[in-house]
């Protein structure tokens, strides 16, 4: 029987649902000490005075003058320290280093840290350092604007969102040999064991190991690098075992969260709703250190045009320095943030035109031909028609916007779209590499790609069982350990299965033919070990300018279309996500089950982004790093959902697969935030919260006191009618 | 202190005012009871405390003298719930599964969908959206009903 394609059982085991599955936190080494942080209380400023108020006895203690390397944990750009030496950018940075092995004198050893405060800014638009700028352009935008009989401007918004992975971030380091192995909840084991080699400088082993993980989302990205160089210092300087689990606050409050967005739109329009010119401008909250805010920028960039023709277009993005903790990876990487303004900005278009949005979508939806606007030319698996055309069937959209009509029900929609991989030139630079090999049960695939819970290990078997010709359950998963596994790359961008699983195939099939007929069994009883490892090759049409942000920014793009029905509650106006129907092509679903968990998760995720979670930040802190007072949609807020997969196939993918995990969480914002503007409700901004809703409808009742001829959402300053 | 643990008459010394969560995973070598936030808001550290789930961060040990207390691990292996789990997709990560089993087993058999997200409204999960986790409690109690 064939694998892919089914839903086979999956490769993670019944220890998950047992308990018996082993977290960072369950796993103890003997002589273990507790490790604890120390950080800075001022968002901007030097430190003055460090004073330890404890008996230090039993105590390991490390600064940054206990690192033998470098004093970074290097990412892009090497600009934060992996403990601060003086100067202060954010609160919640690292200082100083305890561990203990009893956790309750831990917990109470006293640290006092004295500063020299300077000012600290926390707007962005006010911000003047760029950390990351960049320019797209296409076409001609004065030409396009001179074409237009209507031009619609508007300023979208998005707040922080924090991940909320349900295990919070944790390690630990182990000495081992001359060096280190870090057992870890992470996302990109490679990145963590460079982090280590760069801060522990030459010479020195490093061993990472990824532990089961409980939910990335982006989160366990960047910032398990940070952490385990910490437990690497005070197990290195302890000679024992050092284990750091952060607790619900200090993982809210340090580590990184969804960069908050300001998006401008300027549209140019022929009256039937032709696009004529589109000018976009991208301010991301980027915080006090690069970390991966270009990379954020640039898909954010590259996705704010949407899923929509335009010949001339002007995309300007920065990602700008503050004084808060560093923004970095969330599934979809910038692409929620500038989706959301496009879409609601749509809205707003059709509602200023008087068309219907749905036909609005229609007309300017990409094709197979189309240019996006980087001027890459989409191919057959574009599919932005159809998966609009299928989710307004499936959903009853119009015969429910017509009901809904004069009630407290509102119904929206947003068209999507998402690239699959590194932008770019990533994936060439990054060189992946995937093996396979014959062991004594069958075949034994190498990745380090991680499980997060999103299906790797399952997926990935899958792919090299149907491509080896031989059964599923002959194919195992070697553990993640950089010493055992070749690097194929971090586990972000919507690359693990398109980009890793292409890799494994073309392995898998090499190693098939180099078997000759033989079972992969049989040939390891006869002949010994075979393992066949191949490199990413990007498709030999490719081409992409990474100064002018011009060519192919991704080998291909799923598409989707999410409709969302809400029910706003009159007195509080607290809106209720009722139903999203989510259609989304994702070119072939490996595994069925999986993919529509992953389309059912990211679709919450999205709503809890669209309407309860609100970062409050207070002098450069979050002052709600509590689940208590931070909320993530419960069961009772969580809409029914309705998801259909669509397969419309990239050929360069494994079985057709494209990229899948991000995909999901770009539609739910702006359908529901769409779906509340459809009741009259002028609303630009996420989290749509009951205060927000207020506020806009209590700014319609004055604009209809004073306007009352003027239609919502077309304030008269933002609507130009520049020619009959 | 006494009590009955997973069904075994037990006997344990720990600080009267730790918490239960700890001395599970500490004392009793229980790690199948997550902590996921500690204030009792998530639910990963649902435990059965003479059948009703509690979360285990907010108990002190004192407080479950002479109860029943069943973690993840006093699952019988053959129970339903756990393989329904796995099929249906409704653990990705698995951090909040256990917890969330433990939730599902105090519903009883057959539960309407209505009572299935009342029941678990106390039990976070960021993975899935629930749906997949209603299909596992589902399939259960349709295997039941059949």
């Amino acid at each position: 029987m064939k694998a892919v394609g089914h839903n086979v059982k999956r490769k993670d085991g019944i220890g998950k649902a047992t308990g018996r599955t082993k977290y960072a936190d369950d796993l103890v080494f003997p002589g273990m000490l507790h490790g604890r942080t120390i950080r800075t209380t001022i968002p901007s400023g030097r430190i003055r005075d460090i004073r330890l108020e404890f008996d230090t006895t039993g105590f390991t203690i490390c600064d940054h003058r206990d690192i033998p390397g470098r004093n970074v944990v290097s990412l892009i750009v090497d600009d934060q320290p992996c403990l601060v030496d003086g100067l202060v950018r954010h609160v919640a940075e690292p200082v100083v280093l305890l561990a203990h092995e009893d956790r309750d004198k831990l917990l109470a050893a006293q640290v006092t840290i004295s500063y020299d405060e300077e000012a600290p800014l926390f707007d962005p638009i006010k911000s003047e350092t760029v950390l990351k700028e960049l320019l797209i352009e296409k076409g001609n935008l004065e030409r396009g604007f001179a074409s237009a009989d209507v031009v619609v401007e508007g300023v979208y918004r998005t707040g922080h969102q924090e991940h909320v992975y349900i295990e919070t971030n944790g390690v630990i380091a182990v000495p081992e040999r001359n060096g280190i192995a870090v057992y870890g909840s992470i996302q990109c084991p490679f990145y963590v064991d460079r982090a280590l080699r760069v801060m522990l400088g030459p010479d020195r082993y490093v061993r990472v190991v990824q532990t089961e993980t409980g939910g990335g989302f982006g989160g366990k990205e960047e910032y398990p690098s940070m952490l385990a160089c910490h437990a690497t210092l005070l197990a290195i300087k302890s000679g024992r075992p050092v284990k750091i689990v952060y607790d619900r606050v200090e993982d809210m409050l340090a580590t990184t969260k969804r960069h908050p967005s300001i998006v401008r739109h300027k549209t140019g329009l022929k009256k039937d709703g032709r696009i004529t010119a589109m000018d976009v401008e991208v301010v991301i909250d980027g915080g006090a250190y690069v970390t991966l805010s270009p990379v954020v920028l640039s898909r954010g960039g590259i996705h704010a045009a949407g899923p929509y023709r335009c010949a001339n277009t002007r995309i300007h993005g920065r990602a700008m320095f503050t004084n808060t903790p560093p923004n970095g990876a969330f599934r979809g990487f910038g692409a929620p943030q500038t989706q959301f303004a496009m879409e609601v900005h749509m809205e707003r278009i059709a509602e200023t035109l008087g068309v219907d949005p749905v036909k609005l979508r229609e007309r300017n939806a990409l094709r197979p031909g189309d240019l996006t606007a980087t001027g890459q030319k989409l191919r057959d698996d574009c599919s932005a028609l159809q998966v609009l055309k299928e989710a307004v069937k499936r959903s009853g959209y119009r015969r429910k916007s017509k009901k809904y009509k004069g009630t407290n029900r509102g119904i929206g929609v947003a068209l999507f779209y998402h690239g699959s991989g590194f932008t770019g030139s990533g994936e060439l630079k990054l060189a992946s590499r995937a093996a396979v090999e014959c062991t004594e049960r069958g075949v034994r695939l190498l990745v380090s790609s991680t499980e997060i819970g999103q299906g790797t290990r399952t997926m990935h078997a899958q792919i090299v069982a149907d491509a080896m010709g031989i059964p599923y359950e002959q194919v195992d998963v070697a553990p993640i350990d950089t010493t055992i596994v070749p690097d194929s790359g971090p586990t972000v961008a919507s690359r693990t299965c398109m980009v890793v699983g292409r890799i494994l195939e073309r392995a898998a099939r090499e190693l098939k033919e180099r078997l000759n007929g033989a079972s992969p069994a049989d040939y390891f009883a006869q002949k010994g070990a075979l393992r066949v490892e191949k490199q990413h090759e990007p498709p030999d049409w490719l081409k992409w300018d990474d100064d002018r942000y011009r060519g192919d920014a991704y080998v291909t793009f799923a598409w989707a279309c999410d409709v969302a029905e809400v029910e706003m509650d009159r007195d509080t106006f607290e809106v209720r996500p009722i139903r999203i129907t989510a259609v989304q092509d994702i070119g072939r679903a490996i595994h069925p089950a999986l993919a529509t968990g992953q389309i059912e998760g990211g679709t919450g995720q999205g709503v809890g982004f669209a309407l309860i979670e609100q970062v409050v930040m207070k002098n450069g802190a979050m002052a709600n790093s509590q689940l208590t007072n931070y909320t993530i949609p419960t069961t009772l807020d969580t809409p029914e959902m309705d998801v259909h997969l669509v397969e419309n196939p990239y050929p360069e993918g494994p079985f057709g697969a494209k990229g899948l995990g991000e995909l999901p969480i770009d539609g739910p914002a702006p359908a529901i935030v769409n779906a509340i503007r459809s009741l009259g409700i002028d609303v630009r901004e996420v989290p749509a919260t009951p205060e927000l809703i207020q506020s806009a409808i209590g700014s319609r009742s004055r604009a209809e006191a004073h306007h009352d001829r003027l239609t919502y959402g077309a304030p008269v300053a933002e609507l130009h009618l520049e020619s009959s | 202190m006494k009590l009955i643990l997973n069904g075994a008459a037990i006997e344990v010394e720990a600080p009267p005012m730790k918490r239960l969560l700890d001395v599970l995973r500490e004392e009793c070598q229980l790690t199948g009871t997550k902590e996921g936030c500690g204030e009792g808001e998530c639910g990963a550290c649902t435990v059965l405390i003479d059948g009703q789930p509690v979360c285990a961060c907010l108990v002190p040990w004192a407080h479950v003298e002479g109860t029943a207390v069943t973690t993840i691990e006093g699952l019988a292996d053959e129970h339903p719930l756990p393989q329904a789990f796995m099929d249906q997709v409704g653990a990705q990560c698995g951090i909040c599964t256990p917890g969330m089993i433990l939730a599902a087993v105090a519903l009883g058999p057959a539960p309407s969908l209505a009572r299935i997200k009342e029941g678990l409204a106390g039990n976070l999960c960021r993975c899935t959206g629930y749906e997949a986790i209603y299909r596992a409690i589902q399939s259960v109690a349709d295997v039941r009903h059949a």
